[in-house]
């Protein structure tokens, strides 16, 4: 701990830092952990071996594959050769619109999943009712539904939405009920010779104590609302990340189709970066403990 | 102290657990854990309870919180039965608070909030007043300064003592602590026994106390109850006739020293029958 902020120039313990000097003390930690500088370095290997098989070797297999020269000059020039880069209007019409159909699935998927989960946790009843229906759903892959939600819903927007709503309502559904099941017994106990009833042992017991498991459960299931929302883009679709790398194939472009795929990555990770945020906001009981134990 | 003596004064508080029986069934299997058990523990009395691990203590405490049903006998609380055979399950209720063994605070709560919890779910205070009463009485335990820790954050000896408050404000006829000390090492331990003792002197709440720990019982108890071994019975009762308030310096006293021989004498014959059945303890 030598050098560190919270001992002042007397020598003697100051009090911690706060609001710029927090931030300043934050930031100087992260240049000295070697953490970032080997993202740095792993990306830039990963770049150097997709250049060195695909521009400078042509390895087989690589020969049709756009170089990270090729993709990168493309992304970040203002008049893009193959049509797509970060000056075009359409490249961020197509974040938006998937981006747009991935809130209101993981809005409603989150919404309808997670009072579910913690009824179907907390209810032996409600649990016999509807679990063996969730488990018969639950394995059929996303894109045996695509026909199906071709025929009940119109337009390009709905049935996409459907899909990545689907996919995600089951993953979030699951990790609430088993969130909930999670919960020490004796902290119903204590609710209840506290005495709670039983919407205050709902409230206060089995909400927030299945909340670990919940967010687990969210930063899965907005990567499969991802996975799932591509594949359907890819089959119905007139907008959409999913729909870039399909058309760009389709029309024999691959540049646009390997910045489709880029960019799908970095946003997805956003999102679930968003979520996780979320989750240590609402779990703070949960952030300050790992945080004493140097997690 | 006599049960006549203790109902004189206006105190409330007294259990009386008559014949009671418990038997397990899981898969058929018969598991007779306490049998035909009897004892009485006056108002504002502090009854621990020893004996051997397995031997039924949990399952006694457990029928008087009304965590689960008993299959004979009675338990009644002030003459009003908690449970008897036409109504196996005791309700649960805040005149009965449980410390737990590990430690039940809610972890995603703050100690103040979960001292709170209590009277803000009964609605005998409203929140704002709650929150009031659960900082003061957190204070009056030392525990100001961490009001606004969550349960993860402060030691357990912390915990285990603001857990205490969470059940006293509630006010509640009897204290039921189920070996709420024993992961603790000695010297927080008897820095827990002065807490403890020193906020019994203030309520004189009947305390129903489950321990392994000999010097702790009688450190602590009017009366170290020592039960048999599964199935669980009253098997002595070591009246401990001193006076309180009491210190640690007790510890090193000729009287206290002999009590606690004299309970382990009992407890000891028990242990080994255990040992030699085999018994499994149950967190
Ligand atoms: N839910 C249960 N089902 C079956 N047997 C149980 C159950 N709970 C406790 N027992 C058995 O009852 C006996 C007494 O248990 P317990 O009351 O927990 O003992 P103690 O608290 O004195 O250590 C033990 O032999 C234990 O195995
Ligand atoms: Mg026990």
């Amino acid at each position: 701990m030598t050098g560190s902020p919270v001992e002042s120039v007397s020598g003697r313990r100051s009090e911690p830092p706060r609001g710029m000097a927090l931030f300043a003390y934050r930031a100087g930690r992260m240049v000295r952990t070697t953490g970032p500088y080997l993202t740095v370095l792993g990306i830039g290997a990963w770049l150097l071996l997709w250049w060195l098989f695909s521009e400078v070797w042509y390895l087989p297999r690589f020969e049709k594959m756009p170089g990270p020269v090729a993709v990168l000059s493309d992304l970040f020039a203002r008049d893009p050769f193959q049509g797509i880069s970060i000056f075009t209007d359409e490249y961020y019409e197509h974040i938006w619109v998937s981006c747009r159909r991935i809130l209101f699935a993981f809005c409603i998927a989150t919404g309808v999943g997670v009072p579910l989960g913690l009824c179907m946790g907390w209810s032996v009843q409600f649990r016999h009712y509807t679990f063996p229906i969730l488990e018969t759903l639950r394995p059929i892959p996303i894109l045996a539904w695509v026909p199906l939600s071709i025929l009940m819903f119109r337009g390009f927007e709905a049935p996409v939405i459907f899909l990545a709503t689907l996919a995600s309502l089951f993953v979030t559904t699951l990790n609430t009920m088993l969130g909930v099941q999670s919960i020490d017994e004796s902290y119903f106990r204590a609710a209840g010779c506290l005495g709670s009833n039983r919407w205050q042992i709902f409230r206060h017991v089995v909400v927030p104590g299945a909340l670990p498991f919940i967010f687990t459960g969210l930063q899965i299931s907005i990567g499969v609302a991802w996975f799932s929302l591509v594949a359907a883009e890819m089959v119905s679709g007139d907008w959409g990340l999913g729909y870039l790398i399909v058309d760009a194939y389709m029309n024999n472009v691959t540049v646009p189709m390997v910045i489709g795929m880029i960019t799908l990555g970095f946003v997805g990770w956003g999102t679930s970066v968003l979520v996780r945020i979320a989750g240590n906001r609402m779990m703070q009981w949960r952030t300050r403990a790992l945080a004493l134990e140097g997690r | 102290m006599s049960t006549a003596e203790m109902s004189t004064t206006a105190r409330t508080g007294a259990i009386s657990i008559r014949n009671v029986t418990k038997i397990y069934d899981p898969e058929g299997v018969n598991v007779l854990a306490v049998d035909d058990c009897s004892l009485e523990i006056g108002a504002g009395e502090v009854c621990m309870i020893v004996g051997p691990s397995g031997c039924g203590k949990t399952t006694l405490l457990n029928a008087i919180a009304g965590f689960h049903s008993l299959t004979f006998g009675e338990i009644r609380l002030d003459g009003e039965v908690l449970c008897d055979e036409r109504r196996p399950l005791a309700s649960q209720g805040a005149d009965r608070v449980v410390v737990f063994q590990n430690g039940a605070l809610f972890p995603w709560k703050t100690l103040g909030d979960n001292v709170a919890y209590g009277p803000m779910v009964q609605g005998t205070l409203s929140k704002a007043e709650a929150r009031e009463k659960a900082r003061h009485m957190l204070a009056e335990a030392g525990l100001g300064d961490v009001a606004e820790k969550y349960p993860g954050e402060v030691s357990s000896g912390m915990a285990r003592r603001a857990e205490i408050v969470r059940a006293l404000i509630n006010d509640p006829k009897v204290l039921l602590l189920d070996e709420p000390y024993r992961a603790m090492d000695a010297l927080t331990k008897s820095i827990m026994h002065e807490a403890l003792l020193e906020m019994y002197d203030r309520t004189k709440v009947t305390i129903f106390f489950i321990t392994h720990d000999l010097e702790e019982a009688i450190f602590l108890g009017d009366r170290a109850v020592v039960m048999t071994t599964r199935p669980c019975r009253v098997k002595t009762i070591v009246n401990v006739d001193i006076p309180r308030p009491r210190d640690y310096h007790l510890l090193s006293s000729e009287e206290f020293r002999v009590l606690v021989e004299e309970a382990k004498d009992a407890v000891h014959e028990e242990a080994l029958k255990a040992f030699e059945a085999g018994e499994r303890e149950l967190a």
